[in-house]
């Protein structure tokens, strides 16, 4: 499903476990071109990265077993643009609790795993935003939830009254998943935006 | 643009239904989901790297053993193991046991696996999955049996193989029937198309999106017999999108190491040489069966069709 040909900016997606392949025909239908990614090989040229849905406890396993916790940390923190969805967001996160688990710590947002509850609540809700167009809907699976924002971070939309879509500088993260729902998501053309932005910049690595 | 987007329209399924029970079950790909009969268990398994856990009484190697009725687990262990582990938890009902599901429904487990492995309940007649919000995950042999479990509203399949039995062989026979069928299914009329519709014994829209997707329209898993690294990989690369280990990694030497080693092997599953790095000294596998063996009695594949 990978595709780099062509010189449409290239967007790794970790591809450890989970929605990895959604994650990649939604960004490819922007026009972009992606690549999975497993190892620290996989992280070289890149012009933005994507942390998936999935189970954050495998990811932060596997990372550690590939070696990759370091560089794709490097690769986090280099200014390309980043998008994480539920699990990913988890791994950005600077607290996790739910129990309390190991993350990147660059995002300053508390989060609670499963903070909605389990599968049984899981839904498509409305979200209330003032950047996203009217009637946009966050799919939540098995969703954290964001208890606290820390200073810098931009609050694009909200469930109720509850963070659902932050920005912090060159990281997007959102509760839910963008990338399940049918036709193009708002969320994934403001991420492909922040990536041709930043490609047309000439920053990538 | 290109309109590559994998979610469509599924025949029989509410939109929602396809982006939050479907969505669900999209997570789980590229994992491992184990076998666990207890918290201590399901604990080793999490901590291994697992994207969930079966909860259940006895494996299904118990089970074989075992001999007579196998149910539904006992509610105060399935929540032991709720309680014990933040990743999804899935358990299992007889066919056709509906009264089972809807009690697995109240306690909130995460999906619910009608499954061959137990005693079928109703020799006639599938649970009606549609009317549980729970996601079902289902058997199959072949791919009539695969639509007509997600008729019956199954957000997941996966191939049955043959559980308890730590041989590959049905998993693998099951896999390349329900690939080479789909394939089989493309380029042909509309007539065709109806026909073969008759023959499955479901609606013709839903035999008309995998002859044009070349796919199932929900998450297609394999289970039954996968007892090694090498076993699971072989799964995967022959279309399965993730796999269930049963018996295959409680009943080895060394569960955690087995566990993580089957874990980096679906990551992996193209990549022979991480598959050789982990599947070095793993220890005893479980001991296998021999399918040939097996009296047709004992067989659980041709359980639920």
């Amino acid at each position: 499903m990978a595709s780099e040909a062509g010189g449409a900016p290239l967007v790794g997606v970790l591809a450890l476990q989970g929605d990895f392949l959604d994650h990649e025909a939604a960004l490819q239908a922007q026009g972009l071109r992606t690549r999975q990614v497993r190892a620290a090989r996989d992280l070289q040229g890149l012009h933005a990265i994507v942390l998936p849905g999935g189970e954050s406890t495998t990811m932060l396993t596997l990372l550690d077993v590939e070696e990759l916790w370091q560089p794709l940390g490097d690769t986090l923190r280099s200014g390309i643009p980043v998008l994480a969805t539920c699990a990913g967001m988890i791994l950005l996160a600077q607290k996790v609790e739910n129990p309390s688990q190991r993350s990147y710590g660059m995002l300053p947002i508390t989060v609670v795993r499963n903070g909605y509850g389990r599968q049984l609540h899981s839904g498509t809700f409305r979200l209330e935003s003032d950047v996203l167009p009217k009637d946009t809907t966050g799919t939540f699976i098995r969703a954290p939830r964001i208890t606290a924002v820390g200073p810098g971070v931009d609050v694009l939309a909200r469930r109720g009254a509850d963070p659902v879509l932050v920005q912090h500088g060159p990281l997007l993260a959102a509760c839910f998943h963008p990338e399940l729902q049918p036709g193009s998501h708002p969320v994934v053309e403001r991420f492909a935006a922040m990536v041709r932005k930043h490609a047309v910049a000439g920053v990538g690595l | 643009m290109t309109d590559k987007h994998p979610i469509k329209k599924i025949p029989g399924f509410t939109a929602e239904e396809v982006v939050s029970k479907i969505g669900f079950c999209e997570q789980l790909k590229g994992g491992v989901i184990m076998d666990v009969v207890n918290p201590e268990q399901a604990r080793i398994a999490e901590e291994a790297g697992a994207c969930a856990v079966m909860a259940l009484e006895r494996v299904p190697a118990d089970i074989r053993k075992h001999g007579g009725v196998a149910r539904s687990s006992d509610p105060e262990m399935i929540i032991g193991i709720q309680k014990a582990v933040s990743i999804p938890v899935m358990a299992k009902v007889r066919i056709g046991h509906f009264v089972e599901a809807q009690m697995l429904e109240s306690m909130e487990v995460d999906c619910i696996d009608e499954s061959e492995v137990l005693t079928p309940a109703d020799e006639q007649f599938q649970i009606d999955k549609r009317v549980f919000k729970t996601p079902f995950v289902c058997g199959c042999r072949d791919l009539g049996e695969a639509l007509r479990r997600i008729h019956e509203g199954a957000a997941m399949i996966r191939t049955k193989g043959e559980a308890g039995t730590g041989n590959v062989v049905e998993a693998v026979r099951h896999m390349r029937a329900l690939m080479s069928q789909i394939r089989e299914l493309r380029g042909l009329e509309d007539k065709q198309l109806e026909k073969k519709a008759i023959e499955l014994r479901v609606p013709c829209e839903l035999v008309a999106w995998v002859a044009e997707s070349q796919k199932l329209p929900v998450p297609n898993f394999s289970a039954g017999g996968v007892a090694t690294p090498a076993d699971a990989a072989l799964m995967m690369q022959l279309g399965a999108e993730a796999v269930f280990v049963g018996s295959g990694i409680f009943k080895s030497g060394d569960p955690a190491k087995r566990a993580r080693a089957i874990v980096r092997a679906v990551t992996h599953f193209e990549d022979p040489k991480v598959l050789v790095e982990v599947s070095k000294g793993l220890g005893e596998p479980m001991v296998g069966i021999d399918i040939n063996t097996l009296p047709a009695q004992e067989r659980l594949a041709g359980r639920g069709i």
